[in-house]
């Protein structure tokens, strides 16, 4: 007892040492625009009880200018001390350019799976560079009161999600499906991303677009566009010029039935409905019932080092701290449908959550297929996808002919390795 | 003989400020960026490429294809804005100037209050009033029975660029209005009355009289619109992001340079694409001006009261 109580005031002592000589701000980088007052509220202050003498102040940008300003950042010299890190070449890049330092000696990660690190991994594997911090899961929330109202049951199959489409769309008190266009990557990332990999069977799919067995005019990546041109009937009235906000407002407010969703709207959902109706989730349809399902478990958001910040070892001990079982908890609740990758079981309260996380014990976790390696060059894969997305909902181009586009580009600068 | 005379230093002073500030910031950043376009960062290094960029820019066939959509958009933007801005600003200003019209000012200050508007306030509010969800535009047309008009403009390929162009018409059309009002103004009495004494009144009197006045006011309102045009990027990069949707439908050279220069989403910032497209657009900017002042700046007839 004594003796705990000595080492206490000892660690006491010294951090209040340490407090007086440092006191140190640690500036975060970050896309997350949504989460600041969580952030603000709950993860910092907990990190600043625990640690005195350092202080954090959370800096996000809004999330479409986010790779740009910070690449300014970087290159000015005026960036934050600690980098949130977009997956795969965006980081990579800033890795070997310097910009993101080597964090493969820190401590906590031992608490990460390789899969969980490969987003931020060399090609080779043998550096990390950013701190796991969580991944994302796309599926559709609905809104269940209105299922139940109209009798409806979550659709397990293609044929039965357009069965209740169109049953909601001949009653016509709801939009059947929350989506538009104008802003491209709904399209791609909540329509494409969403339902595609259980026509090109995941990571299987995934790894022969990269190794250049497959091609995206194959059927199965051609099959997820003509699902987009389809939806086309069930989105709301002037879907083209309706926009990422006015889709999450349209479900929010109870005026559309079916949100093809990622999971981190969980988060933002919840807060605005509050309580006025219920929601529940399912996993993207399968052809035929029994089919394995294959889901998008994409590895999206990690903490890595700015190696020119002077506040490095106050850094360090944040992404330590970042990488371990109280973090992983406090930050998977804190923002349900940010699912933590840390190897420690998490236990989370959100059942819009469990629902979400549920899906991994039966379907076929995969990757957003346009991330790793193929968005290297230019034309850049992801962001030709939004627009061929796009395009193939409103009608400007066909499955095929956006299809047919993608490859060519790819073709332009990939060459798969033999 | 007189004595040699002494070395006018004030001019110097007095230039001093002008000179050195424009220096640092507009000349030297614009030496900086045709400079980068001359580079290429090739294994970590920069190296020198001569005119390579402006080969990929306009040889490669998406880069080009790009680059023309840009143009293109941007010439339309143009061509909307010199049709319906300086008409309407001309406009404006007869009516304004007329002896007759009570409230001038009220009419003079509401016009042109939207100009002084931020780009991110006009772009925000006029995609709220066009929204198909919560705008108030369609309510609008169903109360006077033309619901049927209404369609999701800024979303349609083939409408978005023209409604934007027309939103920054609505934006900007104060500043001809003001400029041709000076103009009209500065017009003496005398060569009005003398007009009159040989019956020339009213509309003809404009045509005839008030118009080949202001002419050079035109003119440089003109030149103004066009550099303003070709360096626009706020509004639609406000209104449709940077990827300047539907399609690339509103992709102008602006926002096509911010994309290159900065990067985009998983796309990576090019510096060194990104000066050769702010390179062309300074030499469409420079030849289009030139034009201007050479061919029709020079051969305006001027008249001195």
């Amino acid at each position: 007892m004594t003796r705990t109580l000595t080492l206490a005031l000892l660690a006491g002592t010294t951090l209040g040492g340490m407090a007086a000589a440092q006191d140190v701000t640690l500036t975060i980088e970050s896309w997350r625009n949504d989460d600041l007052t969580i952030w603000q509220s709950q993860i910092i202050p907990a990190f600043e009880a625990a640690h005195p003498g350092i202080k954090v102040n959370f800096a996000p940008t809004a999330p479409a200018e986010y790779n740009a300003v910070l690449n300014s950042k970087l290159d000015a010299g005026s960036a934050g001390d600690l980098i949130t890190c977009r997956p795969f070449d965006a980081s990579l890049e800033l890795y070997n350019k310097g910009q993101l330092a080597d964090l493969t000696d820190l401590a906590a990660m031992a608490n990460f799976s390789d899969v969980a690190k490969s987003a931020w991994q060399t090609d080779d594997g043998a550096t990390t560079f950013c701190v796991p911090m969580a991944s994302v899961i796309h599926g559709f929330i609905y809104n269940r009161t209105a299922f139940e109202e109209l009798g409806l049951e979550p659709p397990e199959t293609v044929d039965e999600f357009y069965a209740v489409l169109d049953a909601i769309r001949e009653e016509g008190s709801y939009i059947p499906m929350a989506m538009g266009t104008a802003d491209q990557w709904e399209a791609a990332t909540m329509g494409y991303q969403n339902i595609g990999p259980n026509y090109w069977k995941g990571e299987d799919g995934r790894r022969a677009l990269i190794d250049g067995e497959a091609s995206l005019t194959d059927e199965a990546w051609v099959k997820p566009f003509r699902q987009l041109a389809r939806w086309r009937d069930y989105l709301g009235d002037g879907f083209e010029a309706q926009t990422y906000p006015d889709s999450q407002n349209l479900f929010t407010l109870g005026r559309a039935a079916i949100y093809p969703a990622g999971s981190w709207e969980i988060g933002v959902f919840t807060p605005q409905i509050e309580g006025a109706f219920e929601m529940g989730a399912f996993p993207p349809p399968v052809a035929a019932a029994g089919d394995t399902c294959y889901i998008s478990d994409h590895t999206d958001i990690a903490l890595g080092l700015n190696p020119a910040s002077p506040n490095a070892d106050a850094a360090r001990t944040f992404l330590e701290w970042v990488g371990s079982a109280e973090f992983a908890t406090l930050y998977a609740n804190a923002l349900p449908g940010f699912f933590s990758l840390n190897s420690a079981a998490v236990e989370m309260e959100d059942p819009l959550a469990q629902e979400f996380v549920s899906w991994r014990e039966r379907c076929e976790p995969t990757i957003r297929s346009t991330y790793q390696i193929l968005s290297r060059g230019t034309p850049n894969l992801e962001n030709e996808t939004w627009t061929a997305s796009a395009n193939v909902i409103t009608g400007a181009e066909t499955p095929e002919d956006a299809a047919a586009r993608l490859q060519e580009g790819l073709e332009s600068w990939y060459q798969p390795a033999q | 003989m007189s004595a040699r005379r002494p070395f006018r230093w004030h001019i110097v002073v007095f230039l001093a400020p002008a000179v050195l500030i424009y220096t640092a910031i507009m000349i030297l950043p614009l030496f900086g960026t045709l400079n980068l376009s001359l580079m290429a960062r090739e294994g970590g290094e920069r190296v020198f490429v001569g005119l390579r960029n402006f080969g990929v820019l306009f040889g490669d066939p998406r880069w080009s294809a790009s680059f023309w959509n840009a143009l293109g958009n941007n010439a339309w933007f143009f061509l909307v804005h010199m049709l319906v801005q300086n008409p309407i600003g001309v406009a404006l200003a007869a009516l304004l100037s007329s002896p007759r019209l009570r409230m001038a000012a009220f009419y003079r200050t509401a016009i042109f209050i939207p100009t002084i508007l931020s780009f991110v306030v006009v772009g925000f509010v006029w995609k709220l009033i066009l929204s198909p969800i919560w705008g108030i535009a369609p309510g609008m047309l169903d109360a006077v029975g033309l619901r049927w008009l209404f369609a999701p403009w800024l979303g349609r390929e083939e409408t978005a660029l023209t409604t934007l162009a027309l939103i920054s018409v609505w934006q900007f059309v104060g500043i001809p209005m003001m400029l041709i009002y000076a103009a009209l103004l500065s017009i003496p009495d005398e060569v009005i009355e003398a007009a009159e004494m040989d019956g020339i009144t009213g509309w003809s009197q404009f045509w005839k009289i008030k118009l080949p006045l202001i002419l050079p006011a035109i003119g440089i309102i003109s030149v103004l619109t066009f550099v303003g045009n070709f360096n626009a990027f706020d509004l639609i990069y406000v209104s449709q992001g940077a990827l300047a949707g539907p399609n690339g439908a509103t992709d102008i050279l602006g926002t096509f340079l911010y994309r290159t220069f900065f990067g985009f989403q998983l796309q990576l910032g090019d510096p060194h694409m990104g000066a050769t497209i702010a390179t062309a657009m300074f030499g469409i900017i420079l030849v289009g001006v030139c034009l201007y002042l050479f061919a029709i700046q020079t051969r305006l007839r001027r008249y001195q009261f």
